[in-house]
C-alpha cells in the first residue's frame, strides 16, 4: 500500500498552520480542546494524590457529615444557563410546584397551597477547590409531617447536590451566563431524581447523563485512595471482580487489610505526592499475581467493577460512598474530571 | 524484593453470587424499574395479548378482527358446544388489534353499542370496553348511542362505572361534542347515583361552558356532603357564575379527580402519538409489555428532542418577584408559540423568546433560521451541549444491550442531518461525536447517517482532523466492500462541496460578517488542496485493491469532477490534478462512459487553468495564488499522453513512456492504433454499431477518405450522447481545416 504522504501545497502562497484560526469562537476553542483530547491520552498519565483537609474554613461541619457515609449516583450535568444563587427560595417554591403536579399529573384541580413535601436549596459553602469553582449547593426534599408538632422539620426524602471541585478547564470555555457545576450526586428515589432531573434541565438548559466509571479510572481510585493516610480505618480495602459468563455472572470479591494495601503501595510509590500510570499499573498487577498464586486467576481477564476503601468506595455503575472526611475533597475532585471529560 | 511478598494476610474470597446481576447489567438496571401502575395495566392485558402476536401480518389480523366483530354483532349461539372457546378467541383478536393498532371508529361504534346493550355478560362487556382504544378518534354518534343505552338500564353498574371512566379517559379523542353538550342535563342527572357520582363529576367538569355552569349550578347544593369531585365540579361553576354559587368552598384545598385514566394509560399515549403524526419513537416500544424504557425516556418524556416551550420560565426566575401584571404585560418580547411565519421570524427577530431548551429548535425551521443567523454565544453554546449530551446517550454502539434503540437514533440522526441540509451548515456537536464515536464504529451501523454525517463536518484546517477521522475512516474504508467504499467517497465529495461552498461565501461575506473561522486563504486552500491529495490516495489504493472495478471509479471520477472546477466554479484559487492511477485506469478503461468522463474533466481542467493563466496575466500584482508551474507540466502530460493515445495514435512516446523493445515483446503489433479514437476498446461496441449503419464500398481508401470516415466516426459517436468526448476534442484538439488525423496541433502552450 502507498504511504500516504501530502505533497507540496499547490498555492504557491506559504500557509502557517498556526494562523488557521486568528479569531476562534469559543465553541471552536471547545473543538480544538476536544481534538486534543482524543488525540492523546484521555488522561494524564500523573496526578496529585489527594491533600487531605482542602476544605475551605468556613465549610458546615454538619452539612458535610451529612454528605459522607451515603451511597450517592453519579451524574455529569453541562453547565447551568442563567442560573442565580440569590434566588434559591423561588427555585424551591418552583420546583416544589413541580414536583406536586408531576406526582398528580393532570388530574388536580388546585384550590390553594397544600403540599405535604418541602423543597429546600441551600449552599455548601466552601465546597470547592479553587476560589473560582462556582459554590456548590444542595436540594433536599423532606415529608412535611402533618402534625405541627416540634418535629416541624420531616423526614428527608431525597437529596442531591451539584459541585465543581478544580473544574478550571470546563470554567475556562463558558460565558458568565453558564454557572459550571459538573457533578451531580443523588441519593433518594430515583422516581424523584428523574423529576427533578427533568425541573432543572427544563429550567436550565442543562443535560444530566449517568457517570460511570470504568475500570480504569476504577484502578486510578483504588491506588490514589490506597496511597492517602488516615488515622484509623474504617473498612477494609475490597476489590469486586466480575466475570461475564453464562447464565449466571460470576463474582470475585478480594479483601485486604488496608494496612497491607498501604504497604504495598509505599513499595510502589516513588515521588511523593504524585501517582502515575505506571505506579497505578504496578499496583494492580501485584494483586493480580498474588491472586493468581493462590487461585489460579488471572484477575487481569476479568471486570473490576467495585473498590472500597476506607477513603470512599465506588462502584463502575456510578454509585459512591465517601467515609473520610478529610479526603472529601480530593475524592470529589476526581469525580469532576470525570465529569468534565464526559461534558466535553 | 518482589511487591508481592509484601502482601500478608490477605483474606481472599471467592463466591459465586447466584443471579447477582445487578453489577454485570448495570445498563439495564436503568431500565428495568418502570412505574408501577403503568407496568400493573400492561401485564393485565398482556396476559391476552402474548408478544408473539404482534407478529402478524397486518392483513391477517385485519380478517380475524372482521370475523370477530362480525360475530359480536350476531350475538352468542346458545347452541355451539364451544361457545366459550370461540368467544375467548374472538375477544382476543379484539384486545389484540385494539392495544397494538387501535380500532377504528366503526369498530368502535359496533362494540361499544354491544358493550352497553347487555348481550354478554358483564365479564364480556367490561373486557370489551376496556379495549375501545382508538386508531385516532372517536366518533361523536357512538358514544350519543351509547349514552343511549344507559337509559334502558341493559347493562349492569360497574359497567356504567366502567364506561364514564373510559369517556373521561377518551374525552379528547371524541371528533365533536355538540350532541354530547346536548346530554349534560342528563349526564348532571346521573350526578344522582353515588357510584357513578365522582366519575359522572368528572365528565361534566370536561365539558361545562360558562352557560352550563350558569345553568346548572344552583342544583347542585341540594347534594350531602363535600365530596372532593363535587368540590371540584362546584369551584368550576363558581369560576363561571360565582354570584349565583352561595356555598363557601375551602380555600386553601386542593381537590381531585379519581383518576380515570389509569386502565388505558399507555394506550393513550399511543394515541396521541399516532394523532401527532410519525413519532420519533416507534410506537411498539411503549405498547409492548417487554419493552421497558430506558432512564432517558422517563427523564426527557416521550421524544429525544425536547418540546419547544418559551423561555417566560427562566426569564421571571432572574427576577425577584414577579408580578401578574409583569406576565402579562411582557410586551417586549414574542412568544414562540405564536411563531408561524417566517415574516413573523424576521419582524420580531429583536425580541423573540428563546425557548427554555435550546435542543427543541432542531423540529422548528424557523428557529433553525434564528440559530443560524444570530452569533449569540449562550444560544449556541446551550444547542452545542444539548445536541453532543444527547448524541452522547443516545448513540447505540456506545452501549451493549442498546441495539432496540437502533431505530429510534437512526431517526434522531435523520433529524439531524434535515436540519444540517436545511441550514446548508454542520454542526460542532456532531464533529465531536464523529471523534469519539468513530474509532468505535462498527461501519455498518447506521452507515448512511454516519457517512452524512462526516460530509457535514464544519470546514477546517485537514491535518488536524485527519488523525482524528479520516484515519480512523480508512481503516473501515480499506477492509470494507466496494459499496462501502463507494459511499465514503460519495461522502467525502459532498464534504468537499460543502468546504467550497462555505469558502467561496466566506470569502465574499468576510468584510462584512465577523466570519466565525478566520482563517487567511491561503490556510483555507491548503486544507482544501490536502483533502483532495487524501482522496486521490484513497481512491488509487482502492483501484489496486478492488482491481480497477469500473463501478469504483465511477465514484472517484465523480469526485474529480467536483475538483477540476474549483477555480471556476467557486471562484477559489485552487487547481489540484489527479494521480496518474486514476489517470491512466481511466484512459484506459473498457467503459465507455468513464472515458467519456475523464474527458469531460480534462475539458474542464483546461478550461479552470485557461482561466486561471488569464487572471494572472491580467493582474500582475495579486501573485500570492499564483500556481506553480508544476501543475501546468503536470496537466499537460495528461494532456500529452491522453491525445497520443486517443488522436495521434503516438501512445506511449509522449506522457507515459514505454520502452518500444517491451512493447514489442507483448506481442501486440498494431499497438500504435490499437488505443485511437476508432480502435479504443472502451468504443468497440459504437464501432460496430458505427459500421453497420455504413454502406459505403470499402475498397479505394486513401488518406482523404480515411480521413472523412473519421470525422463521420466522430459525429457519430458525438450524436451518441458522449458530450465529454466532443468537449474535449472540441478544446484540446485542433484540427487542421483537412480533417486529418495527423497535423494536430494540440495546445501545450503554458
Amino acid at each position: 500500500m502507498d504511504s500516504y504522504d501530502v505533497p507540496e501545497s499547490t498555492p504557491s502562497a506559504s500557509s502557517r498552520p498556526e494562523d488557521y484560526f486568528v479569531g476562534a469562537t469559543p465553541l471552536q476553542k471547545r473543538l480544538e480542546s476536544i481534538r486534543k483530547q482524543t488525540s492523546f491520552i484521555p488522561t494524564p498519565p500523573r496526578r496529585k494524590v489527594p491533600q487531605c483537609s482542602q476544605l475551605q474554613e468556613d465549610v458546615d461541619p454538619q452539612k458535610v457529615a451529612f454528605l459522607l457515609h451515603k451511597q450517592w449516583t453519579l451524574y455529569s450535568l453541562t453547565p447551568l444557563y442563567k442560573f442565580s444563587y440569590s434566588n434559591l427560595k423561588e427555585y424551591s417554591r418552583l420546583l416544589n410546584a413541580f414536583i406536586v403536579a408531576e406526582k398528580q399529573k393532570g388530574l388536580a384541580v388546585e384550590v390553594g397551597e397544600d403540599f405535604n413535601i418541602k423543597v429546600i436549596f441551600s449552599t455548601l459553602l466552601g465546597m470547592k477547590g479553587t476560589q473560582r469553582d462556582p459554590e456548590a449547593f444542595l436540594v433536599q426534599i423532606l415529608s412535611k409531617s402533618q402534625l405541627p408538632s416540634e418535629n416541624r422539620e420531616g423526614k428527608v426524602l431525597w437529596t442531591g447536590w451539584f459541585c465543581c471541585i478544580f473544574g478550571d478547564s470546563l470554567l475556562e470555555t463558558v460565558s458568565e451566563d453558564f454557572t459550571c457545576l459538573p457533578l451531580f450526586l443523588a441519593n433518594g428515589a430515583e422516581s424523584n431524581t428523574a423529576i427533578i432531573g427533568t425541573w432543572f434541565q427544563k429550567t436550565f438548559d442543562c443535560y444530566f447523563s449517568p457517570l460511570t466509571i470504568n475500570a480504569f479510572n476504577l484502578s486510578w481510585m483504588a491506588a490514589m485512595w490506597t496511597a492517602c493516610k488516615v488515622d484509623h480505618y474504617v473498612a477494609t480495602t475490597e476489590f469486586l471482580w466480575s466475570v461475564p459468563c453464562s447464565p449466571q455472572s460470576l463474582d470475585i470479591s478480594y479483601a485486604i487489610h488496608p494496612e497491607d494495601a498501604k504497604a504495598l503501595w509505599d513499595s510502589i510509590h516513588k515521588t511523593p505526592g504524585e501517582v502515575t500510570q505506571e505506579e497505578v499499573d504496578l499496583f494492580m498487577d501485584c494483586l493480580y499475581s498474588h491472586f493468581h498464586r493462590h487461585f489460579k486467576i488471572h484477575l487481569s481477564a476479568t471486570r473490576l467493577v467495585r473498590v472500597s476503601t476506607s477513603v470512599a468506595s465506588a462502584h463502575t455503575d456510578g454509585k459512591i460512598k465517601i467515609l473520610c472526611h478529610k479526603y472529601l475533597i480530593g475524592v470529589l475532585a476526581y469525580l469532576t474530571e470525570l465529569a468534565v471529560f464526559q461534558i466535553e | 524484593m518482589s511487591p508481592q511478598k509484601r502482601v500478608k494476610n490477605v483474606k481472599a474470597q471467592n463466591r459465586i453470587s447466584q443471579g447477582s446481576n445487578s453489577f454485570q447489567t448495570t445498563l439495564s438496571a436503568w431500565k428495568v424499574k418502570q412505574g408501577p401502575s403503568n407496568s400493573k395495566n400492561i401485564s393485565k392485558h398482556g396476559q391476552n395479548n402474548p408478544v408473539g402476536d404482534y407478529e402478524h401480518a397486518d392483513d391477517q389480523a385485519e380478517d380475524a378482527l372482521q370475523m370477530a366483530v362480525e360475530y359480536f354483532e350476531k350475538g352468542p349461539v346458545k347452541t355451539s358446544q364451544n361457545k366459550d372457546k370461540t368467544l375467548e378467541k374472538h375477544l382476543k383478536t379484539v384486545e389484540n388489534v385494539a392495544w397494538k393498532n387501535g380500532l377504528a371508529s366503526e369498530e368502535i361504534d359496533v362494540l361499544l353499542n354491544i358493550a352497553l346493550s347487555g348481550k354478554f355478560g358483564n365479564a364480556v362487556n367490561t373486557r370489551i370496553l376496556k379495549c375501545m382504544i382508538p386508531a385516532t378518534v372517536i366518533s361523536q354518534d357512538s358514544v350519543v348511542k351509547a349514552v343511549s343505552w344507559l337509559c334502558v338500564d341493559k347493562c349492569s353498574g360497574s359497567t356504567k362505572v366502567l364506561f364514564y371512566r373510559w369517556l373521561v379517559a377518551m374525552f379528547d379523542f371524541i371528533d365533536r361534542k355538540e350532541q354530547i353538550n346536548l346530554l349534560y342535563g342528563f349526564f348532571f342527572a346521573s350526578l344522582q347515583d353515588d357510584a357513578l357520582c365522582p366519575y359522572v363529576c368528572h365528565l361534566l367538569y370536561l365539558l361545562t361552558k360558562k352557560e352550563n355552569g350558569e345553568i346548572e349550578n344552583g342544583k347542585l347544593i341540594l347534594f350531602q356532603g363535600m365530596q372532593p369531585h363535587l368540590q371540584a365540579l362546584l369551584s368550576l361553576y363558581k369560576f363561571f357564575a360565582p354570584a349565583l354559587i352561595s356555598v363557601s368552598l375551602p380555600v386553601r384545598k386542593k381537590i381531585y379527580f379519581k383518576n380515570s385514566e389509569n386502565l388505558w394509560k399507555m394506550a393513550l399515549l399511543a394515541v396521541k402519538q399516532r394523532n401527532q403524526g410519525p413519532s420519533p419513537e416507534p410506537l411498539k416500544l411503549m405498547l409492548g409489555p417487554a419493552n421497558v424504557r430506558p432512564l432517558k425516556r422517563k427523564w426527557n418524556s416521550l421524544s429525544i428532542i425536547p418540546v419547544l416551550n418559551s423561555s417566560s420560565y427562566t426569564k421571571e426566575y432572574g427576577k425577584k418577584e414577579v408580578s401578574l401584571s409583569d406576565c402579562l404585560n411582557r410586551s417586549g418580547s414574542f412568544p414562540l408559540e405564536q411563531l408561524k411565519s417566517f415574516p413573523q421570524l424576521l419582524q420580531n427577530i429583536h425580541c423573540l423568546e428563546l425557548p427554555s431548551q435550546m435542543g427543541s429548535v432542531l423540529n422548528n425551521s424557523l428557529l433553525l433560521h434564528y440559530i443560524n443567523c444570530v452569533r449569540d454565544e449562550p444560544v449556541l453554546l446551550r444547542f452545542y451541549y444539548w445536541l453532543s449530551q444527547t448524541l452522547q446517550e443516545e448513540c447505540i454502539w456506545y452501549k451493549v444491550n442498546n441495539y432496540e434503540h437502533g431505530k429510534e437514533f437512526t431517526n434522531f440522526l435523520d433529524t439531524i442531518i434535515r436540519a444540517e441540509c436545511f441550514l446548508q451548515e454542520g454542526f460542532y456537536s456532531c464533529e465531536a461525536f464523529l471523534y469519539k464515536s468513530l474509532p468505535l464504529w462498527d461501519g455498518l451501523c447506521c452507515r448512511s447517517q454516519f457517512l452524512q454525517l462526516v460530509s457535514w463536518i464544519p470546514f477546517s484546517s485537514f491535518s488536524e482532523v485527519k488523525p482524528l477521522l479520516f484515519d480512523h475512516l480508512a481503516q473501515l474504508f480499506f477492509t470494507s466492500t466496494i459499496y462501502f467504499k463507494c459511499s465514503v467517497l460519495q461522502s467525502l465529495k459532498e464534504l468537499l462541496q460543502n468546504w467550497l461552498l462555505w469558502l467561496s461565501m466566506d470569502i465574499h461575506m468576510k468584510p462584512v460578517t465577523n466570519s466565525p473561522l478566520e482563517t487567511t486563504l491561503g490556510g483555507s486552500m491548503n486544507s482544501v488542496s490536502k483533502l483532495i491529495h487524501y482522496v486521490g490516495w484513497l481512491s488509487t489504493t482502492a483501484m489496486r485493491l478492488e482491481s480497477n472495478s469500473t463501478f469504483l471509479l465511477h465514484f472517484i471520477l465523480d469526485f474529480y469532477e467536483k475538483v477540476c472546477d474549483i477555480y471556476i466554479n467557486y471562484n477559489l484559487p485552487l487547481v489540484v490534478l489527479f494521480p496518474p492511477g486514476i489517470f491512466y485506469s481511466a484512459l484506459l478503461s473498457l467503459d465507455t462512459s468513464i472515458l467519456n468522463q475523464l474527458c469531460f474533466i480534462m475539458h474542464r481542467y483546461r478550461k479552470n487553468l485557461t482561466a486561471a493563466k488569464k487572471n494572472e496575466l491580467v493582474q500582475k500584482t495579486k501573485s500570492e495564488f499564483n500556481f506553480s508551474s508544476k501543475t501546468y507540466q503536470e496537466f499537460n502530460h495528461y494532456l500529452t499522453s491522453m491525445v497520443g493515445c486517443l488522436w495521434t495514435s503516438k501512445p506511449f512516446g509522449k506522457g507515459i513512456y514505454i520502452d518500444p523493445e517491451i512493447l514489442e515483446k507483448t506481442g501486440v503489433t498494431e499497438y500504435k492504433n490499437s488505443l485511437n479514437v476508432i480502435h479504443h476498446p472502451s468504443f468497440l461496441s459504437y464501432a460496430v454499431s458505427f459500421l453497420m449503419l455504413q454502406t459505403l464500398p470499402r475498397e479505394r481508401e486513401g488518406n482523404r477518405e480515411k480521413g472523412k470516415k473519421w470525422s463521420w466516426y466522430l459525429d457519430y459517436l458525438f450524436s451518441q450522447g458522449l458530450q465529454g468526448l466532443k468537449l474535449f476534442i472540441r478544446s484540446s484538439v485542433h484540427h487542421s481545416s483537412v480533417p486529418r488525423a495527423e497535423g494536430i496541433n494540440y495546445n501545450n502552450q503554458y
